[in-house]
């Protein structure tokens, strides 16, 4: 029965795809059976929304009268430092940056209002930015500051770049020190009253493609509320994790560098997100096609939340201290149900990926396919598999000591 | 007989004063303190639940304004901003009342205005500031 990419984007051109979303197909298989089904089914469709820190923003400003050489100067938009180590008018801003003036945790837990990602939010959403650039003068740049409002439909080129996104699988925190803690994953209660975990489940892209059979380099995919592509696989991405007998991770694993045009993104799937005592981050949503090529692609995309596992770390001492400890391992419909039991110890859980969005996108992937306004693309080449030897390596600290001179 | 939540802020004149004491032996009203925080030279802030009949309940707004106990309603006070919330349900286990809670099948969270005691506990969960507390 093996399709090819081809064969389904004909389908889909003639309006005759068959799509279900990661949710769907698992009742869809259950019912018909994994051959029956198989034949049936053209695409399955995955979401995530999600905070994701390593997500950021490229644009071109254009250049003014007389020209300012903004690259090697001092850069901020609405306060937030933009990085513009790059050409004269090229900036980037990252979702974690803070204005100088924030206060941090100096009173802690910090509330971390507002920093990159609420930039990144406010320009897809078409709001007026105010842009400071102090810098130095040259022949062909001589101007040396400038403070002006820019805005998204002003602007040259407008990317969404993310070096890390849809993390394959993640850890469920907790806390079993006596104190409450502000982390990345919320807040934390000491002594494990509570647990917080940050997956779509079922419903997440690497997740219903663990082998990494179909998403590669090139895989046209949902990103922020338009169309984007992915560039490879991303930062820390660990292809070499315990995996069940289904080949689905038990630890974070695999993750994607994602790029797409924030011209045609919304703010609606790029959301600021403040974690009281840690920092700003971006809530970014994803979603990717699986297309239903073979058996056992299909098998793959019918994972449940009772099929995955997350690993329980303690963020009281564990993480910080880089300890690989795992105190548990929980489903994921465990952890939805709103409790679950590690150490014979009754804990209270919470998200922090939203499942309801998550399965908004993978719908509206979903109709964007039926109707045509969405093919699917060949990747290029594939990620770094299992089997690779690909691995997500500590930082081995030298300290630098100065040079002792000859006596 | 009715229960009501509301907020009683305390100036902090009178903080020395057994209010609570009177309101419950004086005037024979059901208090239950659901939150408070007193402390010298601040004002004091504290939700309660006050049972009592609609008499009962009259003379004891009639007290406490004498006494310059500003009386506000809790409905108010904390507010869930729907339209900032996406659904991540951060929030849900915070909330000691199940004020905030989860509807399974759809993931979504809601909030039940009447069942909030304004602890604010939800507030430093919530990464969209889509939870606020509204003083006066």
């Amino acid at each position: 029965m093996a399709k090819t990419i081809q064969e389904i984007n004909e389908k889909i051109r003639q309006g005759k795809a068959v799509v279900y979303t990661a949710e769907e197909i698992i009742g869809m298989v259950k019912e018909k059976g994994l051959k029956k089904a198989a034949t049936l089914v053209d695409v399955v469709t995955t979401g995530t929304f999600g905070p994701m820190c390593s997500s950021g923003a490229y644009f071109n400003v254009g250049h003014a009268n007389p020209r300012i050489k903004m690259g090697g100067g001092t850069v901020t938009v609405n306060d937030v430092p933009a990085y513009a180590g790059f050409a004269a008018v090229d900036l980037m801003v990252g979702a974690t940056a803070l204005p100088e003036d924030d206060p941090r945790n100096k009173v802690f837990p910090g509330k971390f209002s507002y920093g990159g990602a609420h930039v990144i939010q406010d320009l897809v959403a078409g709001k007026d930015l105010r842009l400071k650039v102090s810098t130095y003068g040259t022949d062909c740049y001589p101007k040396k500051t400038l403070d002006t409002w820019i805005r998204l439909q002003d602007l040259n080129e407008a990317a969404l770049f993310n070096m890390r996104n849809a993390y394959q699988n993640y850890n469920v925190a907790v806390n079993l020190s006596d104190r409450v803690i502000y982390t990345y994953m919320g807040v934390l209660q000491p002594k494990m009253r509570n647990a917080n975990y940050c997956t779509a489940g079922q419903l997440s892209p690497l997740l219903n493609d663990p082998l990494y059979r179909t998403i590669g380099i090139g895989t046209r995919i949902f990103l922020g509320g338009g169309q984007g592509y992915v560039v490879s696989h991303g930062t820390q991405h660990n292809p070499g994790v315990p995996r069940t007998e289904q080949g689905v991770p038990t630890r974070p694993a695999g993750t994607l560098t994602v790029w797409g045009d924030l011209k045609k993104m919304s703010p609606r799937w790029l959301r600021g997100a403040s974690f009281r005592g840690y920092g700003v981050t971006l809530t970014v949503g994803v979603g990717v096609p699986i297309p239903i090529l073979d058996e056992q692609i299909l098998r793959f995309t019918s994972v449940s939340d009772k099929e995955i596992i997350g690993p329980v770390v303690d963020y009281g001492e564990a993480y910080p201290n880089c300890k690989p400890q795992v105190l548990a391992e929980v489903t994921v419909a465990q952890l939805k149900s709103g409790e679950n039991t590690v150490d014979g110890q009754k804990v209270v859980t919470a998200g922090l990926s939203s499942y309801a969005r998550a399965r908004e996108i993978a719908l509206t992937l979903k109709n964007w396919i039926e109707e045509g306004a969405f093919l699917l693309s060949e990747p290029l080449a594939p990620l770094p598999g299992p089997d690779s030897g690909y691995v997500f390596k500590p930082l081995n600290l030298r300290p630098w000591e100065p040079v002792k001179e000859a006596v | 007989m009715s229960d009501e939540k509301v907020v009683l802020n305390f100036p902090p004149q009178i903080i020395d004063q057994p209010i609570i004491y009177r309101l419950i032996k004086e005037r024979g009203l059901v208090v239950n303190i659901l939150q408070a925080r007193i402390s010298p030279n601040e004002w004091g802030r504290m939700v309660v639940e006050i049972g009592g009949n609609e008499a009962q309940l009259d003379a004891a707004t009639k007290f406490l304004k004498e006494l310059g106990v500003r009386v506000e309603s809790l409905a108010g006070e904390v507010r869930w901003l729907e339209d900032r919330c996406n659904q991540c349900t951060a929030c849900i286990s915070a909330c000691p009342t199940h004020a905030l809670v989860i509807n399974r099948a759809g993931m979504t969270v809601t909030f039940d205005k009447e069942k909030c005691i304004a602890c604010e506990l939800c507030l430093s969960t919530c990464p969209y500031q889509a939870l606020e507390i509204l003083f006066e």
